[in-house]
C-alpha cells in the first residue's frame, strides 16, 4: 500500500534541477508527482516516477545524492473540505505528519495526496479504518 | 626492519659526536661557498669557529624559505653546477618555486634514508610498491622511488591521476605497499568501490602517506578503509624530501627522525627562542651531510614536539610527534587559531559524515567569517529537511565547542569539493591583505 518516492539532494546553484529532469527524460522516466523542499542553501527534490530503481540508477550514476522512501498516497475528493477530512481523521488517529504534498487526477475528479509518515503503517490503518482509499504505487504510477 | 642496523641504533653519545663533526664540517663548507651565509654569519656575529659544541648551534641565525625565493634560482647552493646530477622545485603555490640541488652523493644519502623509512614502515625486499607519489619536480615520487629500489623492492612507478589505472595495476600486479598523500589513499578507495572493487580484499599491506597534514581519526579511517597499516613519512624538499622522519610500524607513535643526517631543533615561533625539551613549538632542521643545498636552521613551519624516550623498536633516533598542523596553515579567525585538520576531526567523529571538506574564510563588516563546506553522502541525506538542519546544526555547534569559533556549515554534492590527487586544498582565504 506505499508508494516508493526518491528525494534528491540539490545545491542552489543554477542548472542544477534541470539537469536532474534532462537525465531524467533521457533515461525515459516519467515524473508523476513532485515536490522541492528549500532552504537557503539546498533544496530536497522529492519525486515519484514510474521507473523508481532506474531513476535512481541513472541519478547516482550522475553523481546526485539519492534515497528511496516510502510514502502514502491518499485519494480524496476534489472539492472544499476534502483534504480537511484527511487530516481531521489522521489527527484523531494521533498521526503525525512530516510533509505533504498533492496533485489533481487527470479526470478532475479526485486529488492524490502524498503524506511522508513516521509511522507509515500506523497511518495507513487509521486511513482504512475510516473508509479512505489508499492507493498503491502502481495506481500513481498508471493516472 | 631496520634497514641500517649501525647507525639507526647508534647510543646516544655516539650520535651527538657524530653530529658535532658533521656540523662542523657543514657550516664550514657554506660559510666557504655560500656568500648568503657569510653574509647572514656576519650580521649574526658567529664564523663556524664560534660552534665549540652542539648547543652553541642555537647562536647561528635561521634559514627561511624567503631566503630560498630570493637566492633564486642556484643562489644558495653549495656545490657548483657541475656536481649537481638533480635539481627539484617545490610547487610555488606563491611567488617563485624555492630550488633544491642534489649531488650524486645526495642522492646516495636520500635512497639510504627512505630505505631506512620503508624498513621502518615494515617494507622489505619482495614487496610491491605502488609509488603514486607525483614523479617530476616535486620529491616525492623519485625520492620514495629511489628509496624502494634500495631496499630491493619491486617498485611500480605509477605517479598521480589515472585513478582507474591505478586500481586495475593495484589489483593485477599485486600491490603490498601504497605511498601517496592521505587524501589519495582515499580517494583511491572510494574510487575503487564505485568500480564495484572491494580495496581491503587486494594484497595491499601498508601504506606511507605524507606530504600533507592528516590526523589520527583519518588514519584509522584510512586503516578500516584499506584494511592496511597507515604509517606517517616526514619530508620537505628544501631539506632533503620524503624520507626525514618516520613512523616505525611497531609504535606508530611518533617520527623518528634520522639525527645521523638532521639536527632538529624545536623553537619558539615568536620569539625564535630554543624551546625546553620536550615542549611544543616550530620545528627547524639543519642538515649535517647534504652537499648540494645544506640548509642551517631551516624554520619548517611545522609545528611538533620532539619526544626522547627509548621506543620499543630499538631504534635511538628521536622522534616527532605527529605534526599538529603548519603555523603555515594555522588561520587565525576572530583572534582565535584555527588548525584545518582541528575541524576534519571533528567531522569524521559524526557519524556518516565524510572528510571531504573546504574551509572558506572571509570577512564582513570587518569581521572575519568561517564557512565550512561539507559533502552529503548518502549516509547523511535525508527526504526531511530538518534531518538536514539538525546535521548542520551539530557540526556547527561540535565546531563552537571544540575551537570558540562560530561558523556556517554549507551542505553541498558529493565530489563537489576538488579531490586531490597531490595535495588537498582545504583553505580558501578571501579575506583582503
Amino acid at each position: 500500500m506505499k508508494v516508493e518516492q526518491i528525494s534528491i539532494f540539490i545545491e542552489n546553484k543554477s542548472g542544477r534541477l534541470a539537469e536532474v529532469s534532462q537525465k531524467l527524460g533521457q533515461a525515459g522516466v516519467n515524473i508523476r508527482a513532485l515536490s522541492l523542499a528549500d532552504t537557503s542553501d539546498f533544496g530536497i527534490l522529492r519525486l515519484i516516477v514510474d521507473k523508481t530503481d532506474l531513476a535512481k540508477k541513472t541519478l547516482k550514476e550522475n553523481n546526485f545524492t539519492v534515497s528511496k522512501t516510502e510514502v502514502v498516497a491518499v485519494e480524496v475528493p476534489d472539492r472544499p473540505l476534502g483534504l480537511h477530512s484527511i487530516l481531521e481523521i489522521l489527527d484523531g488517529g494521533g498521526v503525525n505528519v512530516e510533509y505533504m504534498y498533492a496533485f489533481v487526477e487527470r479526470c478532475g475528479e479526485n486529488a492524490v495526496i502524498i503524506f511522508r509518515f513516521d509511522d507509515p503503517e500506523g497511518a495507513i490503518r487509521v486511513l482504512v479504518e475510516n473508509g479512505l482509499t489508499v492507493l498503491t504505487g502502481e495506481r500513481v504510477c498508471r493516472m | 626492519m631496520i634497514w641500517n642496523d649501525e647507525f639507526e641504533t647508534l647510543p646516544r653519545e655516539a650520535i651527538e659526536a657524530l653530529q658535532l663533526k658533521r656540523l662542523k664540517r657543514t657550516l664550514e663548507r657554506v660559510y666557504a661557498t655560500v656568500p648568503f651565509y657569510r653574509e647572514n654569519f656576519r650580521q649574526a656575529g658567529v664564523t663556524p669557529e664560534a660552534l665549540k659544541s652542539l648547543d652553541d648551534l642555537r647562536r647561528f641565525p635561521f634559514t627561511l624559505k624567503q631566503d630560498m625565493r630570493d637566492n633564486y634560482p642556484y643562489g644558495l647552493f653549495a656545490a657548483p653546477l657541475d656536481q649537481i646530477v638533480r635539481i627539484h622545485a617545490s610547487s610555488g603555490t606563491t611567488g617563485k618555486p624555492t630550488v633544491v640541488g642534489y649531488t650524486r652523493r645526495d642522492i646516495e644519502t636520500w635512497a639510504e634514508l627512505m630505505a631506512r623509512s620503508f624498513g621502518a614502515a615494515g617494507a622489505h625486499r619482495g614487496d610491491v610498491i605502488h609509488n603514486a607519489y607525483g614523479y617530476g619536480l616535486f620529491t616525492g615520487g623519485l625520492g620514495a622511488h629511489y628509496g624502494a629500489e634500495k631496499l630491493g623492492a619491486s617498485v611500480i612507478p605509477m605517479s598521480g591521476g589515472n585513478t582507474k589505472k591505478q586500481i586495475m595495476i593495484m589489483q593485477d600486479f599485486g600491490s603490498t605497499v601504497l605511498t601517496c598523500t592521505p587524501s589519495y589513499s582515499l580517494y583511491l578507495a572510494e574510487a575503487a568501490a564505485e568500480e564495484g572493487f572491494d580495496i581491503r580484499q587486494c594484497k595491499l599491506r601498508v601504506g606511507i602517506f605524507g606530504a600533507e597534514p592528516w590526523s589520527e581519526e583519518i588514519r584509522r579511517e584510512i586503516e578500516e578503509k584499506l584494511n592496511i597499516k597507515a604509517i606517517d613519512i616526514y619530508g620537505l624538499s628544501e631539506i632533503l624530501g620524503p624520507g626525514v622522519g618516520i613512523e616505525c610500524v611497531e609504535a606508530q607513535n611518533g617520527l623518528h627522525i634520522w639525527e645521523d643526517h638532521f639536527i632538529p631543533e624545536i623553537i619558539d615561533p615568536d620569539t625564535g627562542e630554543v624551546m625546553p625539551p620536550g615542549e611544543l613549538g616550530e620545528l627547524v632542521i639543519t642538515t649535517i651531510t647534504k652537499e648540494g643545498i645544506p640548509m642551517i636552521r631551516y624554520r619548517t613551519r611545522d609545528i611538533t614536539r620532539l619526544i626522547s624516550e627509548p621506543c620499543v623498536c630499538g631504534r635511538t633516533h628521536v622522534r616527532l610527534e605527529r605534526m599538529s598542523g603548519r603555523s603555515d596553515d594555522m588561520l587565525i579567525i576572530r583572534g582565535v587559531n584555527v588548525f584545518p585538520s582541528q575541524i576534519e576531526s571533528v567531522l569524521v567523529k559524526i557519524e556518516g559524515v565524510e572528510p571531504h571538506y573546504q574551509l572558506i574564510v572571509g570577512r564582513e563588516d570587518n569581521l572575519d567569517t568561517l564557512e565550512v563546506l561539507v559533502e552529503v553522502n548518502e549516509k547523511t541525506f535525508s527526504d526531511e529537511v530538518k534531518v538536514m538542519q539538525e546535521l548542520s546544526t551539530r557540526i556547527r555547534k561540535e565546531i563552537k565547542d571544540l575551537l570558540g569559533v562560530t561558523c556556517k556549515i554549507r551542505l553541498v554534492e558529493p565530489k563537489s569539493i576538488a579531490r586531490s590527487e597531490g595535495k588537498a586544498q582545504r583553505v580558501i582565504d578571501q579575506r583582503p591583505r
